[in-house]
């Protein structure tokens, strides 16, 4: 079914993947608040939300209608254009990184595969990393269009520590690309299954990759632009109603994309460890649905890792993260590259 | 000098290698969280259960009656000189031929009004009582918008009738009935 060139039924597909990944992304991050109540509680020997519903299963809904119901406020000083870009792209930049992950294995029918990933471009990894630095941008337009000291603080210290730690980031990532030798997603998820996963050879770049992916999301101990005890709630402190939902919504996203990214990179994808699930001889759609499973478990012990994170470790000071991020992740970084790369030239020699 | 055996001596020794590198230290701190996760917790659900009060808790007033309802004051104003906080206020009245299974003595209180907001409860009145007709029940006076409301008269205090409403009674009487329950009959 070709029109003027146009393969209609890639783009449907396409389009219903979208669809899917964007409801699955809310959905997930609509949870994740719950879970981090939920974890929260529990860890201060407290129950949690439990009144909306059994287990408190439809609190993320009334938070929701909640912040909808909320009075819309716009500072009188602010920059009203700006003041409504920045939730808007924080939450965009959140769900477009999702783009390259391969959420499952490829379905193989009669007529050709299905692959469970909106776009594999050969530079998926390069995609993940310039969405993820543009991101940064809402806090700032936020922060800065607030018109508030404390907002513009925020702003400042979000870009510093985000471009502070996209470099150890970058770095730790370079020596995972030594070994896959692409920078394809859907090649270093399938280099894994061949070669065991990237964690086992790459622990020290694992860490790195992990810590700079909580100061990416502004998890704690790095949520410094949020920071509530010394900034008011740093970068969203004049935004109200559905617009904080946006920004409070986009961190879950980012979490949740972050955390299929680490999966991707270090943990394997969606493969299943331990089996050869081809020689199952399973329907290859229930395969799919199998490994898309088990990447979602992954994905969901990385979540509980950032929420058990938040709930032990209290938050960076200023100097401390700057030196933490300049003075021993780069450092460890350049080295981890500088081994990886001796030890390939080496095993190749 | 020691006031308790509990007092510990600050670790002041220099971080050794493991320690300064931070991350043993966070992952022993996350081992304490999880343990926590597990634990019992320590949550009343409020409307669901309730926790209850001691055993020596001082309430809400209640103005006894006798086994037959017949009120016991005899407003003779010993609880009002007791009270410290001044709450107290009664007037009294003579008992008329043919309320004799109203009042049990010739003398009552025919208005006989304690300010909750002045109320201290410490229990004094009880303690001063020589009728046994003023004690101090199990539950405390509830919520209200107006001061006024705060003001609590003799119908709002006495307890209900042991005869006609016998399950209110009991009620009111809680888990704990007066000490000296019933006191010389006197007509």
């Amino acid at each position: 079914m070709d029109l003027l060139s146009i393969d209609l039924w890639f783009i449907l597909e396409k389009v219903i993947l979208i669809a899917c990944i964007i409801g699955l992304s809310f959905f997930i991050a609509m949870y994740t608040t719950l879970a981090e109540r939920k974890v929260a509680g529990w860890m201060q020997d407290r129950h949690g939300p439990n009144r909306a519903g059994p287990f408190g299963i439809f609190q993320p809904l009334a938070d929701g209608g909640k912040l909808f119901f909320k009075e819309e406020i716009i500072p009188v000083h602010a920059n009203r254009f700006l003041f409504l870009l920045g939730p808007g792209l924080a939450m965009i930049v959140a769900l477009i990184t999702s783009t390259v992950i391969p959420w499952g294995a490829p379905i193989v029918t009669a007529t050709g595969t299905i692959a469970l990933q909106v776009a594999d471009v050969d530079m998926g990894i390069l995609v993940v990393f310039s969405i993820v630095s543009v991101g940064v941008y809402g806090i700032m337009i936020g922060g800065w269009a607030s018109n508030n000291k404390f907002s513009l603080l925020a702003a400042i210290r979000g870009a510093s520590q985000m471009v502070s730690y996209e470099l150890p980031m970058g770095l730790s990532l370079i020596a995972v690309l030594f070994m896959t030798g692409s920078l394809q997603m859907s090649q270093i998820v399938s280099y894994q299954v061949e070669n065991g996963w990237n964690v086992v050879y790459q622990p020290l770049g694992f860490l790195i990759f992990f810590i700079c992916a909580l100061a990416e999301c502004n998890r704690t101990p790095f949520d410094l632009p949020e920071a509530e005890n010394e900034l008011n709630f740093g970068y969203h402190q004049e935004y109200s109603s559905m617009k904080l939902g946006f920004y409070l919504f986009a961190e879950y996203i980012n979490m949740f994309v972050s955390s299929a990214v680490m999966a991707t990179l270090f943990f394997g994808g969606y493969d299943i460890p331990f089996v050869n699930e081809a020689t199952w001889g399973l329907e290859p759609w229930v395969l799919s649905l199998i490994s898309f499973g088990v990447l979602m478990a992954k994905v969901a012990f990385f979540l509980f890792l950032f929420i058990w994170i938040r709930w032990t470790i209290p938050r960076f000071r200023y100097d401390q993260l700057m030196s933490l991020g300049w003075k021993r992740l780069i450092p460890l970084a350049l080295l981890n590259m500088l081994i990886s790369a001796a030890v390939m030239l080496w095993l190749k020699s | 000098m020691q006031l308790t055996q509990r007092a510990q001596q600050v670790d002041r020794r220099p971080m050794n290698f493991l320690e300064s590198l931070y991350l043993w230290n966070i992952l022993k701190g996350m081992a304490i969280t999880l343990r926590h996760l597990f634990k019992k917790k320590s949550t009343i659900q409020y409307p669901e259960q309730k926790r209850g009060f001691s055993q020596v808790f001082r309430g809400l007033h209640v103005l006894n009656r006798d086994a037959e309802g017949r009120e016991n004051c005899t407003a003779c104003g010993l609880c009002a000189v007791a009270c410290p906080a001044e709450a107290i206020t009664m007037e009294a009245a003579e008992r008329m031929p043919g309320e004799e299974n109203l009042y049990r003595e010739e003398k009552y209180a025919a208005r006989y009004e304690i300010n909750m907001l002045r109320c201290i409860f410490c229990g004094l009145c009880e303690e001063a009582c020589p009728k046994d007709a003023i004690y101090l029940s199990q539950t405390f006076a509830p919520a209200n918008y107006a001061r006024k409301g705060f003001i609590y008269d003799k119908q709002d205090l006495l307890i209900p009738h042991p005869i006609n409403e016998r399950e209110a009674y009991l009620k009111a009487l809680g888990d704990r009935p007066p000490q000296h329950s019933t006191t010389s009959n006197v007509n």
